[in-house]
């Protein structure tokens, strides 16, 4: 027994597939199904059975399952959760309606604010009032409270969402309403703001609490369903899930806080780009992912993903920030753009050829694939700038219609219908877009992108990373292989961890110290809690961050807080640890001004996996092209010839001049000519500058 | 280069040129100390060419900044010829009348230098909280009252600081600390995208923006005057009776659309008071234009070609056009209700695309109080504000949004961030059944809002609001629009303007208005009529009384 290898699942549930990996020691197992949305766990255990039999292993083998699903994020897009009420403070029942009273385009009168879960009937206000500072004002209608559950209760509500005003300096009249409604509704899940988001700032938490409750028994019901049929099977294996912060939890956390589900794919991808970066020893990372619809952008410091506090699902007009729900829960930081393989080129009411947001999908598809498509895509575009062989798409699957991409752009009508510029013209403006989103995406974050690595995957970004890397300055982009299901590596990745976060309002300079310490405890021995639930007695880290500003602005930084008690003295150590992270955002001189802190984070994680750091690169041969093709250059305009390669011909230590492509079954890796190539030790392709 | 191929690039350009602005907005939203900017998004960034046209505008900002700071480089150009600039220079005002129409709006030009010559300008137009005087309402009698006046002066020198401006800028204000890092974040952001452009041009191989932005400009101007040149041709008039201050105030707009041009003038309106809601032309222009473009062009790019073809004029000394040394602080009040004048001509030239009135004016609540007993502060008084919104207008295919702020792009502040810096309780926030003019489609519901201090303590309101005598009007057979109402909580009714005292015990009550219908009630889908009454926006009183509404299961 000693003998055998571990074995891991990672099974990663998406909206169109299901993607499996099973890892055996070294070797790699992995397959993609299509998603059985009636009922997921189908596909993910059919996958699991025929990768297992594949590796000749027993369920009882497997020591670890990582799963990340779509399910909450679907049913909240989709609007197919539980028929949910919410309880709150008298006076507000209208703030998952008013949000922030703005609108999130300025010239498009016909724009709509995302509707709110819970219709108004079964919003239900109750007097009782707690003051910012926790103080209670009014003390809690309980009557008030009863009656809102008759109602709740006539109307056929599963799941109830309570939220009062400065619940997180308070939780009492919550968890009293709570008591009170699982006495008169037996069996209906409750979701409080205290627990599910203790922050200040009444709409976000709210509208992340009702999303909360409105996915509960939706995500309860299926993972007890697939915790059952594992254990039916023969797995005795934990089953973890992955949270969109890029940590595990266990099935019981989950089930609690389905809302911190949202993400987990593209925390996976963020993941996976972050283990790539540790084995290459890449510090700062821009990681790009291109799929057929959307691009995904995340920058990882230190082999860590940035994260953040705040997720908007389901934005639904262009992406805009403002126009999905929000949610404030621990999440891994990206941008999602409407740029990918599948957008569609247009002209604008200014003349401007503009690609995105909208999509072809893979039904109709592009112009190319003689589906019924008819209006140009990034892909169409890719074809005629000879970048994609049309005779070796997909493996050969599918044979492409070059002339229909072509007819397709030049019927876009700009530039003498010239349909060679016009694919430059779709493909720059698609390029532009990214680095675009991924400079002003930095900005954000008070961070810079020119000095990055960018780590490229999903199928459309190999085609694109080069030109993107040379609009934003990038030197070195790295694009891997197994890319295809580089989520469910990822979940493989990652740590079991618990991040709690609250707010607690406090000027730097009037510190009781005595009192953070002990409010800072309290808050790890809560999250060590939960850790220890799905991973006990495993060696962890222990992280506290807190958000703060210089009083009178509105945007916090964060800024390390010592994992450890807090002694007298440590005052001053706050103090400098904002300047230095104020200083590293924005580069300007500290200012002579108060400090304050807002939220406080403490997150508990078990090591996460040990990367094995690859082993240098030792430059061999430089490889000549088997063959060459004349493509479209964005920098230049004209046709020049690239060298081809096949990449199941290139071996680790190859080198290869730019411009080149790189041909393999499902993508082509363009190396434009500033760039030149070679294959790491695992054989990932790295492009680097040439020298000047 | 093939030609077409030159148009590509330009376009790529383009879209760099607005992507180095949007980074240049983020950048100041990050840094800023105003709560208006910072959360509020009360801002403006953009780059200028040469000759001062306005070349690529950030997407993030409000409509009453955009269009001003437009008008005002060239003064700066005009004081400040070009050739002169160095490297680290940089320029700032506040004069109402060459830039945003009040005081509170600082402005900072800077050049972009390449290759040793400037290239360009970037601009930023912020709105400062505290600029010293009376503070932002109506009560000021002059501009002198208002605060300290910047005329256009030189805010860095070679990189050297005005350092005699920034201690008077600092004596004048009562927040001086803010008030500074507030200027210095301007400076920052104009550095960052000047870098940027620089870095920009050395990846295009080009040595100045001469030509593309003459492209831009042209382009943007051909497809504006292509749309103007599909409207109808004629001339349309529309008046507005607003609140005013302590009478009534009259506006009068006439529009032309001609071949390639559309017209605003605004002969007719009364002229200007003794007191702030007054509003220079720079801002009369900026919501004019702002009203028109979102019906005639709100895809083109704001840039100089997409405003070009929009002239707006109003009488001097008329409340649109007023003059030194008049009052303007609060002229939002006004400025804000300009777009509805602009529906009201367009919708006899055009009904289709048109929206109803709207309450439009932000009911923005400015309180003044004692830090109660026991508070470190005790006894010292507070300023507290915050924002909210009433219904739009109702739409051509669809209902006026609710709550929703039209056309100001300000974002309300959180009850729990308000609370937790003021000794304040806001006791309710919620939407006002039958409060949207009724219609096939109906305006947008305007809220309730009651507060008071947490002590039960007396306080002062710094009233500004509009449509309290007249609401929104409906259109095409819709509705108007509800009133606003100002109250006590005990009943006594207050002035819609104007400072006044709230007693012990009491609380302060506002009905924010609600947006105007468009089309006969009658119209109206059955199915919508049981939607509003099952989501509460309206009552089955009203729905029978008002749509002719039977209940199915009655």
């Amino acid at each position: 027994m000693a003998e055998r290898p571990r074995a891991r699942i990672g099974a990663d549930i998406g909206g169109t597939f299901t993607d499996i990996v099973l890892e055996v020691g070294e070797r790699r197992h992995s397959t993609k199904l299509l998603t059985t949305y009636d009922a997921p766990e189908r596909a993910l255990l059919d996958g699991v059975a025929l990768l297992l039999a594949e590796a000749a292993i027993a369920p009882a083998d497997v020591e670890l399952i990582v799963h990340g699903t779509t399910l909450a994020t679907n049913a909240l897009i989709e609007r197919r959760g539980a028929i949910t009420g919410f309880l709150t403070t008298e006076g507000f029942r209208d703030v998952l309606a008013l949000g922030s009273e703005s609108r999130f385009d300025q010239y498009d009168l016909a724009m709509e604010k995302p509707a709110p879960l819970v219709p108004r009937a079964l919003r239900l206000g109750v007097a009782g009032r707690i003051a910012a500072d926790g103080i209670e004002l009014v003390p809690l209608d309980e009557a008030g409270v009863r009656s809102a559950a008759g109602v709740f209760k006539t109307s056929g509500v599963e799941s109830v969402a309570v939220g009062f005003l400065h619940a997180y300096a308070n939780p009492a009249h919550e968890r009293r309403a709570a008591d009170i409604l699982a006495e008169e509704l037996p069996g209906v899940s409750l979701s409080l703001s205290s627990e599910v988001s203790p922050e200040m700032r009444e709409y976000e938490r709210f509208s992340t609490t009702t999303a909360n409750a409105y996915v509960q028994p939706l995500v309860d019901a299926y993972l007890r369903r697939l915790e059952s049929r594992l254990a039916t099977l023969g797995f005795g294996c934990p089953l973890y899930l992955m949270l969109s912060s890029g940590g595990l939890t266990t099935v019981d956390i989950a089930a609690r806080f389905p809302v911190r589900l949202v993400e987990s794919g593209p925390a996976g991808g963020a993941i996976f780009a972050a283990s790539i970066a540790a084995e290459r020893g890449a510090a700062r990372v821009l990681a790009l992912d291109v799929g057929g619809t959307t691009a995904k952008i995340c920058l990882i410091d230190d082999g860590t993903p940035k994260s953040s506090q705040m997720f908007e699902v389901g934005r639904a007009h262009r992406f805009r920030k403002g126009s999905g729900l929000p949610l404030r829960i621990p999440v891994v930081e990206m941008v999602e753009i409407g740029a990918g393989g599948g957008s569609i080129a247009a002209v604008d009411a200014a003349g401007r050829l503009t690609v995105g947001p909208h999509s072809a999908g893979s039904e109709p598809g592009p112009a190319a694939y003689g589906r019924g498509g008819t209006r140009p895509t990034v892909t169409d575009a890719d074809i005629v700038i000879g970048r994609i062989d049309p005779n070796a798409f997909a493996g050969g699957k599918l044979t492409l219609d070059p002339a229909a991409a072509a007819a397709a752009l030049a019927g876009l009508g700009l530039w003498n219908g010239d349909a060679d510029v016009l694919a430059l013209g779709v493909s720059e403006i698609v390029d532009e877009t990214m680095a675009s989103a991924a400079r002003v995406h930095a900005v954000e974050q008070g961070a810079t992108v020119e000095d990055r690595t960018l780590i490229a995957f999903g199928g459309a970004a190999p085609l694109h990373a080069a030109r993107v890397a040379e609009k934003l300055g990038i030197g070195e982009v790295v694009i891997p292989s197994g890319a295809g299901v580089g989520s469910a590596v990822g979940f493989l990745r990652a740590p079991v961890s618990y991040e709690v976060a609250r707010s607690f309002a406090l000027r730097l300079d009037q510190i009781d110290i005595v009192q953070l310490d002990r409010f800072l405890l309290d808050m790890a021995s809560e999250a060590t809690a939960l850790v220890d639930a799905g991973a006990p007695g495993i060696d962890r880290i222990e992280r506290r961050v807190c958000l703060g500003r210089y009083v009178g602005q509105g945007y916090e930084i964060p800024f390390e807080v010592p994992a450890r008690r807090l002694v007298a003295g440590d005052e001053a150590l706050l103090k400098s640890a904002f300047e230095k992270a104020y200083a590293a955002q924005y580069g300007g001189q500290t200012l002579d001004l108060a400090i304050e802190a807002l939220t406080w984070r403490v997150t508990v994680a078990t090591r996460g996996h040990e990367t094995v750091r690859a082993p240098a690169m030792v430059p061999g041969a430089w490889r000549e092209p088997a063959g060459q093709r004349a493509v479209s250059d964005p920098a230049s305009g004209t046709r020049q010839a690239f060298g081809l390669f096949l990449r199941t011909d290139l071996v680790p230590g190859d080198r290869l001049r730019g411009p080149a492509l790189i041909v393999e079954r499902e993508t082509t890796t363009v190396v434009s000519s500033v760039f030149d190539a070679a294959i790491d030790a695992r054989g990932y392709i790295v492009l680097t500058r040439k020298e000047a | 280069m093939t030609a077409a191929f030159t148009e590509l690039r330009q376009q790529v350009i383009w879209t760099r040129l607005i992507s180095v602005v949007e980074e240049q907005a983020q950048t100041l939203m990050r840094t800023a100390f105003s709560t208006t900017v910072r959360d509020a998004g009360d801002l403006s960034a953009a780059l200028f060419d040469l000759d001062g046209r306005l070349i690529a505008e950030a997407v993030t900002g409000t409509p009453g900044h955009v269009n001003s700071m437009a008008s005002g480089v060239r003064h700066f150009l005009d004081k400040f010829p070009v050739a002169t600039m160095v490297p680290g220079d940089h320029f700032i005002t506040n004069d109402p009348w060459l830039t945003a129409g009040h005081l509170h709006d600082v402005t900072v030009i800077s050049p972009a230098f390449h290759g040793g010559t400037v290239v360009g300008l970037f601009g930023v137009c912020c709105h400062q909280v505290d600029i010293g005087g009376l503070g932002q309402g109506p009560d000021g009698r002059s501009i002198f009252e208002e605060g300290l006046q910047i005329p256009l002066l030189k805010l860095a020198s070679a990189g050297k600081l005005n350092e005699d401006l920034l201690a008077i800028l600092c004596q004048n204000v009562r927040t001086p600390l803010q008030v500074k890092g507030d200027v210095l974040s301007y400076v920052t952001s104009n550095e960052k995208a000047a870098q940027r452009l620089s870095a920009m041009l050395a990846e295009f191989g080009l040595d100045d923006l001469r030509d593309v932005a003459e492209y831009i400009v042209e382009q943007s101007l051909s497809a504006t005057r292509a749309q103007i040149a599909s409207l109808p041709q004629g001339q349309w008039s529309s008046q507005l009776v607003i609140d005013g201050y302590d009478k009534p105030v009259t506006l009068v707009a006439t529009l032309t659309i001609d071949g390639e041009r559309v017209s605003m003038d605004y002969t007719g309106t009364d002229p200007c008071l003794p007191r702030g809601i007054n509003v220079v032309l720079n801002y009369c222009r900026a919501y004019t234009v702002f009203g028109l473009r979102c019906i005639i062009s709100p895809e083109v790019p704001n840039n100089y070609g997409a405003l070009l073809p929009f002239e707006v004029t109003a009488p001097e000394g008329s409340i649109l056009n007023v003059q030194r040394p008049w009052p303007v602080a609060a002229r939002h009040v006004i400025g804000q209700m300009l777009p509805d004048l602009v529906f009201g001509c367009l919708s006899q030239a055009i009904p289709d695309p048109v929206p109803a009135e709207g309450s439009s004016c932000l009911w923005s609540v400015q309180l003044r109080g004692s830090m109660p007993a026991g508070n470190a502060l005790a006894g010292e008084s507070f300023d507290a504000i915050f924002f909210n919104s009433g219904g739009s207008g109702a739409r051509p295919v669809q209902d006026g949004l609710s709550a929703t702020a039209f056309p100001s792009g300000v974002r309300a502040m959180p009850v729990e961030v308000t609370e937790s810096t003021a000794p304040i309780v806001i006791w309710r926030k919620e939407l006002l059944p039958d409060s949207g003019g009724i219609g096939e489609r109906r305006g947008g519901l305007g809220q309730t809002v009651e507060v008071g201090m947490r002590d039960g303590s007396a306080f002062e309101v710094l009233a500004m609001f509009e449509r309290v005598e007249r609401p929104a009007r409906g259109r095409d057979g819709g509705g108007d629009g509800s009133n606003g109402s100002v109250r006590l909580a005990s009943g006594k009714p207050l002035r819609a303007k104007g400072l006044q005292a709230i007693p012990v015990g009491d609380r302060l009550v506002l009905d924010v208005p609600g947006g105007a219908g468009l089309g006969n009630p009658r119209a109206r889908a059955p199915q919508r009529i049981e939607e509003d009454i099952s989501e509460g926006y309206v009552t089955r009183e009203r729905a029978v009384a008002d749509y002719g509404w039977k209940s199915s299961s009655a």
